[in-house]
This record gives structure tokens, sequence and C-alpha cells, in this order.
């Protein structure tokens, strides 16, 4: 089945068939109704389902954010949209003291079954208060789940599975990558490309008709390696395919595992992968200290410390604040280039 | 909008005789016609990929910018939203530091670490430049609190737009303004828009003055299309202010002629809409006023509009041949100290 999709138009698809089969779930949220939708992710939303059910905001994450958590434990299931996460840190009172405490204060009586969801990650010349990576603030969190996967059919897959799950789901997609574009063509082929760039890579293959389901969870291997495995997720994603891309070039088979979720961690599929590479590089958008990448490195040290080559290294944005000019930009955020060097750090070539 | 347009009074187009002297009506004239003209350069620059990320610019809202030249001290503190570019210019900085802040230049007015949101100026009290709807608001009430503390004679301004209005912080910080009677002045910089949404559809309450009603915070609506009038409510809030009575709340009516960043095209609203308030436009109505009753000649209006266009023209050069800021300081300013332990792995 040839299939074309992009992630703005998979995040949606999932949304709409969702509320199709079920008339709890709603989206709520700023510009996301008659503007149809800042990062036009909810367009058409409206005239399908109208006004009660597709609704705009004013200005006020806390509050919606809070009506959002209420409606979800009096038996709605909201789809609260974060224009971008950065300014859910101001709904953080309700997503990490309320939703996420909701199951455990009550001694499971009342469910929060609500998606929070918006984009997380630098999307170019912002500044600091607008290129923030949330991955590692809400995977420290107990009692939410993390999704954050930027390929547009599993994207779509995740995102029905967060409406349906029971928890509060947070969902980090990307600002920049909403136009990207997957093909897979019928023989099987993927293709994503985006900004004049073209990557191959492997992942799920929906079959006709198929309602696509992607379990929260687990991860997926994009390429498959044999010297080194690289870990990461949303966006990065890209900056390993072409880090791998230039490993190739010099011998060295890198095998990209795209971790989709951060909450739970599917440690079992980078742990397969390293007693078969014996090598970690972990490539990470948030800030390196006590984030997504500690946690991996942790783990593997701890359960695959007697498969380990070298020591795990990882490639996260810069311990910094992110000002506006390109220069900072360039110096700040991972790399295929500063993935490639660490690579061959942990394969001990030059 | 009918409706909108009923509550900002209608221009007075000259009929009544100004109290002000001649320098005021050119300082209006000269800080209107700067921030016009600076947006419209930037609007192109950004075009020419030489500005990057947001841009919000201020054009429409200059008469606001004017009376506060006029009305305010140079010692009062002003914090506002991320559409800074005309606020900035107005409380000081130069052209030049804020076109080659939006060039991302190591001499833009923060060295290219902010942008077009995020001007600040510790010299001319510009507290920013602030990118988080409505984070500025308890931020100017403590400004303000400062001022109290130190047992200053100032006040702080604090802008915010009409959608920065339905933020809860507004709420809070107005309480503990009136009660601890700091000498904060709020504006809501009305604009009818928050992006696509207008005010209509975030309230029941379309007066944001109204809000100030339930902290017993003296408020008022303004039009802010004319600088004389944007100028007397200053004045009044100011002095009431000063006398040590406490906040002063003023919802200044206005409208943003372009989309609300460069990226927005703006179809929520009708193009008779617009040309309702560019017909009303403060830059074109001051101008015409001034020649009209004869406040200043053609010649010396002519000279005005020399100089600022040389001036624009100096400050893109300036940007333009700027260089730009060095890699390592991605490493600095993040904490006070210079051998701040960062994790570089
Ligand atoms: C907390 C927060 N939520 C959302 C945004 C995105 N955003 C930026 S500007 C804006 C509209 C603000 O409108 P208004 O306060 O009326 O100011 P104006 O742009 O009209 O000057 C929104 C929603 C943000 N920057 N911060
Ligand atoms: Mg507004």
């Amino acid at each position: 089945m040839a299939l074309k999709l992009l992630l703005r138009d998979g995040l949606r698809e999932a949304m709409i068939e969702e509320m199709r089969i079920d008339e709890n779930v709603f989206l709520m949220g700023e510009e996301v109704a008659e503007y149809n939708g800042a990062y036009k992710v909810s367009k058409g939303m409206l005239e399908e389902f109208g006004a009660k059910r597709v609704i705009d905001t004013p200005i006020a994450e806390l509050g919606f954010a809070g009506i959002g958590v209420g409606a979800a434990m009096n038996g709605l299931r909201p789809i609260v949209e974060f224009m971008t996460w950065n300014f859910a840190v101001l709904a953080f009172d309700q997503i990490v003291n309320n939703a996420a405490k909701t199951l455990s204060q009550s001694a499971g009586q009342f469910k929060c079954p609500i998606v929070f969801r918006g984009p997380s990650g630098s999307a170019g010349q912002l500044a600091q208060q607008h290129s923030q990576t949330f991955e590692s603030w809400l995977g420290n969190v107990p009692g939410v789940k993390v999704i954050s996967c930027v390929d547009p059919i599993e994207a779509k897959g995740l995102m029905k599975a967060a409406i349906r799950d029971e928890n509060p789901v947070c969902v980090m997609e990307s600002e920049v990558f909403y136009a990207m574009e997957l093909e897979i063509t019928d023989d099987g082929k993927r293709t994503y490309s985006f900004g004049g760039k073209k990557f191959e890579a492997d992942g799920l293959m929906p079959q006709d008709g198929e309602d696509v389901i992607v379990p929260i969870g687990k991860a997926a291997i994009r390429r498959a390696g044999t010297d080194v495995t690289i870990v990461t997720f949303n966006k990065m994603v890209f900056v390993a395919l072409e880090a791998a891309e230039l490993l190739k070039a010099e011998g060295i088979s890198a095998e990209v595992i795209d971790l989709r979720t951060i909450r739970p961690l599917d440690h079992d599929t980078i742990l397969e992968s390293v007693k078969k590479t014996n090598r970690l590089v972990i490539v990470d958008e948030s800030w390196p200290m006590f984030g997504v990448a500690s946690e991996i490195a942790y783990q593997i040290q701890k359960y695959g410390f007697d498969h380990l080559d070298a020591p795990v290294t990882r490639v996260n944005s810069a311990d910094t604040n992110l000002g506006y000019s390109s220069v900072f930009v360039e110096e700040y955020l991972p790399n295929a280039q500063k993935v490639a060097e660490a690579v061959k750090n942990v394969m001990y070539v030059k | 909008m009918q409706q909108v347009l009923e509550k900002v009074k209608a221009p007075k187009g000259g009929s009544k005789k100004s109290s002000f002297p001649k320098e005021t009506w050119l300082t209006w004239y000269e800080t209107m016609l700067r921030i016009r003209r600076f947006e419209e350069r930037s609007l192109m620059m950004y075009s020419q990929q030489k500005i990057r990320g947001f841009c919000h610019v201020y054009i429409g809202q200059e008469a606001i910018a004017a009376g506060l030249v006029s009305a305010l001290r140079k010692e009062d503190a002003l914090i506002t939203a991320y559409r800074a570019h005309g606020i900035a210019l107005a409380k000081g900085l130069s052209s030049k530091e804020c076109m080659a802040e939006l060039f991302g230049k190591a001499t833009g007015c923060v060295g290219g670490k902010g942008g077009s949101m995020h001007f600040f100026s510790a010299e001319h009290k510009f507290f920013g430049g602030n990118g988080i709807v409505g984070a500025q608001i308890p931020i100017g009430a403590g400004i303000a609190f400062a001022e109290k503390y130190k047992g200053t004679d100032n006040l702080c301004v604090t802008m915010f737009g009409d959608g920065a209005a339905r933020q809860g912080a507004l709420y809070e910080s107005f309480n503990m303004a009136m009660t601890w009677k700091l000498p904060a002045l709020f504006i809501c910089e009305n604009n009818q828009y928050a992006m696509g949404t207008s005010v209509a559809r975030t309230s029941n309450v379309q007066d944001l003055y109204k809000i100030g009603a339930a902290f017993d915070m003296p408020s008022e609506a303004v039009d802010g299309m004319d600088p004389e009038e944007v100028h007397n409510a200053l004045d009044r809030a100011a002095k009431h202010i000063r006398s040590g009575k406490g906040p002063y709340f003023l919802e200044i009516k206005t409208y943003r002629y372009k989309g609300h960043s460069v990226s927005d095209p703006g179809k929520y609203r009708t193009k008779d809409e617009l040309q309702a308030y560019m017909d009303i436009d403060p830059l074109k109505l001051t101008e015409e006023k001034i020649l009209k009753n004869k406040i200043a000649t053609d010649a010396e209006i002519q000279s005005i509009k020399d100089k600022i266009k040389a001036e624009i023209e100096e400050a893109t050069q300036f940007a333009e041949d700027s260089p730009l800021p060095i890699a390592a300081d991605l490493y600095t300013d993040n904490y006070v100290e210079n051998d701040y332990p960062y994790v570089r792995d």
C-alpha cells in the first residue's frame, strides 16, 4: 500500500478517528478551532465536530489544563493542545500536581485519561523561552506517560494509543517537523523528506484499512547496524540517521533506535541492541543534566555492563540557555558531525 | 468591530486647540515616525532573511509609545511583551542597537542573545522584551515593589496585550499590587486580537478596563490612536501613582495593522476593519494636525522625515556591518560566574 503522510496530518487523523469513535473525546487549546491550529494540526476539525468538541480557549494555560483534568476525572477524554510545551510550564501545576497524582491520591477511584500535546524542542532562532525540550522534565514524573515521536504514521498510532490510554499522556511533537513527509512506496521503501533532505529508514508498515495503533512503551529500530547503537527520539532521529550515513562512508555500521516513548522507557530494545554492538551513544535534545540520556546511560551500565566495550556516551544540547543568533543555535544543538564524533570516540577510532 | 470603533472616540481632527507645546507635538510625531519606519524596515529585512525566528511588529500602535515618551520620566521603569521594538525605541534604545539585535549581531542591545522578542536595556530601565504571555505582569508589579521598597518616586509601567489579560497572573498581581499600593501603572494594549482570537471570543467582559473594578483599582479606557489622549491618560495615572495611592489601570484601545507575527496572514479580520483603523492612523493624523494648526512648518516636518530616513538607513547598515557574536558566548551570561562548571561532554 503506497502511503504519503505529513506529521501534522498523521496527528490530526489520529484525533479525528478517535473523536469519531468516542464522543467523550474533545480537543481544547489556543487557536485550535477557528484558526485551524497555530501549526495547522487541527485543520478542519472545527468544521467536522463543531464548537462543542473543538474549543478555542483564551490564553490561560493553567486554567484550561485544569479544566481538562476536571473533565477527565468526571468521565471525559480531553486532548489539551499547548501551542508549544514552553507555555505548558504555566500548566505544570495541573499536569504534575493533579493529573499525575489523581489516581494515586484517590486510591484508584478517579482516573485522569487526558492527553496533553504540543511541540517540544528548538525550532530555529526562537531564543531562550521558545526553544526548550520537555521530555526530560516530564519523564521524571511518576503518573504520566510521555511520548515523543515524529514519524508521521507512528506518531499517529501513538496518538491514538494515547487518547485511548486511561492515564495522563504527554505527547511531544515538533514544530519544524510538522511539515515532514513520510512516503512508503509499494515495495515497502520508507522515505522521510523535509527541508530538501531525504532519509530512508525502517518502521511500521501499515496494512490497507488497518487501524494503526502503536503501543506506548515500545521503541523502533530505524536503521539496523552492527558496530554501535545510537539511541534517540523526536527530530534527533534524523540527526542520528545523517550521522549513520557519514559513518557508513567510514566503514562504521550504526544501529539507530527511535525511542518513541520516553516514559515508560523500552530498556529491552536498547539492551538487545547493545548486546550486539557493545557500544552506545545517546542523542538527546534535552539538557544534559538529569535527563533522558542520563537515565538510559544508567540503565545500560547497570544491566548491560558486561556487554559494553566502551563507556556510554551522550550528545545533548548545550548545558545553557539558547540565544537568538544563528551562531548560538549552531553551537547549541546536537548535529550529525557531533554524533559521528561521539561514535568514533566509543569506537576508539580517530 | 463597529462596536469597538465606536468606543474609541472619533479623532478630533484639529477642531480643538491643543494645549501642548510645539516640542511635544514634534516629539510625538518623531517617535511614531521612527517606530513606523523601523518596523517597515524590519519586515523588509525579514523577507531578506536577515532577521529570523519570530518577529512581531508594532505598526498601528505607535501613539501609545508616543504618549509614554512625553508623559513619563526617564527614571520610570518599563516592561512589556514580545511586541517590543516600538516600546524599546520609545524608552530610548537606539535604532542601531535594536536593528543589530534583530540581525543577531554582537552589537545588538543584548548582543544577539535575545532577538526580536527579548530587547533589554538596564541603562534605560527597560526590563524587556518577554516571550511568555502575561508573565511580565507580576514581574512589573515586582519592579514597582522594588521602587517603593527603595523609597523612590518612580513607577513601573507594565504593558501587556488583550490576550495576556486572560492569564491568571494578572488577577494575582492586580490584587497584590492594590493591597500593597505599589507604584504600578498597568497598561493593556487592546489591539482587539490575540493572534487570531478576538477579544469578544475569550470573555464575557469585553471592556478590559472593567477588570480593575474587582480590585478597586482606578481604571479607564483610552483612545490609543491619538497620542494626546494617551498622554493625558498616562499623566493622570502617573500623578495618582506618584501621590502614593497605588496602581492604576489603563486599557488603551488600539490596532495592529500587520499580522500577529511575520508568518500570520491575518485572515480572521476584514479588510474594512483594518481600513477603518488606517483611516484614523495616528501618524497620518498627527502630521495633518501639526500642519493644519500650524504647529510646525512643512519644512520642519520634512526635516524630521529626512532625519528618520537617514537614521533607519544608518541603523540597517550598522546591523549589516556588525560582527556576529562568537560561539563561545553561548556559555556566558547563564550564570553570573565566569567559571561556572558547565557540563561539557
Ligand atoms: C504563555 C503563552 N501562551 C501562548 C503563547 C503564544 N502566543 C504568543 S503571542 C500570543 C497572543 C497574545 O496576544 P496579546 O496578548 O493580545 O498581544 P498582541 O500579540 O496582540 O500584542 C500567543 C497566544 C505564549 N507566547 N505564551
Ligand atoms: Mg492583542
